[in-house]
């Protein structure tokens, strides 16, 4: 997977390309971490993204809880497999999806 | 019938997919079911490396058989560790809040959701799982 990041002010883009699984979720959950000082919004952009497992899903609510509190977190371009696991698993209803 | 023998550690799951995906392609199977297929694999097999050896290590044989007359692949993962039946886990609740979640059993409700059929038995000591998808 390879992961791309783009800081604008004090809103920072992570770009996505390839799977989101079991063995590529803790190198987002690493980025995420050491990346998240004085951003006030994070957009996660899937649209290169192949698919999401449920690894990923620990990943996007860890960014999602600590985001909440602060301009929140959306998702962007998420393409149809990604759509079914967050409909199935009710994801959808927790995201911020756009 | 085809098979592939890996260490049941999370970094074989990439072989896996590969050896599966290579399968599919060589069927012509569309996107959507080789992706929903991949997402079943990594669940599964991730199960499989965390749980079933304990502190222990070991092998799991991933096998892909095909059904022509109704298109029916099926992905059979075979390990020789503790006997696990992954669809005694209770489903869990998708309905509670981002504060309220667990990520637990949310792989294996996936699958079961997204896969024709799904089966379990243990025979011989060893666990024997079964994932369906028309293709």
């Amino acid at each position: 997977m390879k992961i791309t990041k783009n800081l604008n002010g004090n809103a920072l883009n992570i770009a996505l390309e390839g799977r989101l699984d079991t063995t590529t979720a803790p190198e987002l959950e690493n980025e995420i971490k050491n990346s998240l000082e004085g951003v006030a919004e994070l957009t996660m952009d899937f649209s290169k993204l192949d698919y999401i497992s449920s690894a990923g899903l620990r990943v996007l609510l860890s960014a999602h809880k600590i985001m909440a509190n602060r301009g929140g977190m959306k998702v962007t371009h998420v393409n149809e497999i990604v759509n079914e696991v967050f409909d199935v698993t009710g994801f959808a209803d927790i995201l911020n999806i756009e | 019938m085809t098979e592939l023998t890996v260490q049941a550690i999370v970094d074989s799951i990439p072989k896996v997919t590969e050896f599966i995906d290579a399968q599919l392609e060589a069927l012509d199977c569309a996107m959507r079911p080789q992706m929903q297929i991949d997402v079943a694999i990594d669940e599964l097999f991730a199960n499989i490396a965390h749980y079933a050896y304990g502190d222990e290590t070991g092998e799991v044989t991933v096998r892909f058989d095909f059904d022509p007359s109704d298109r029916m692949a099926s992905i059979t993962f075979v390990d020789n560790g503790m006997p696990f039946d992954p669809l005694k886990k209770v489903d869990p609740d998708v309905t509670l809040s981002a504060e309220e979640r667990e990520i637990g059993g949310l792989g294996i409700f996936l699958v079961k959701k997204t896969m024709d059929n799904m089966t379990y038995r243990y025979e011989d000591g060893r666990n024997v799982l079964t994932i369906y998808k028309h293709i």
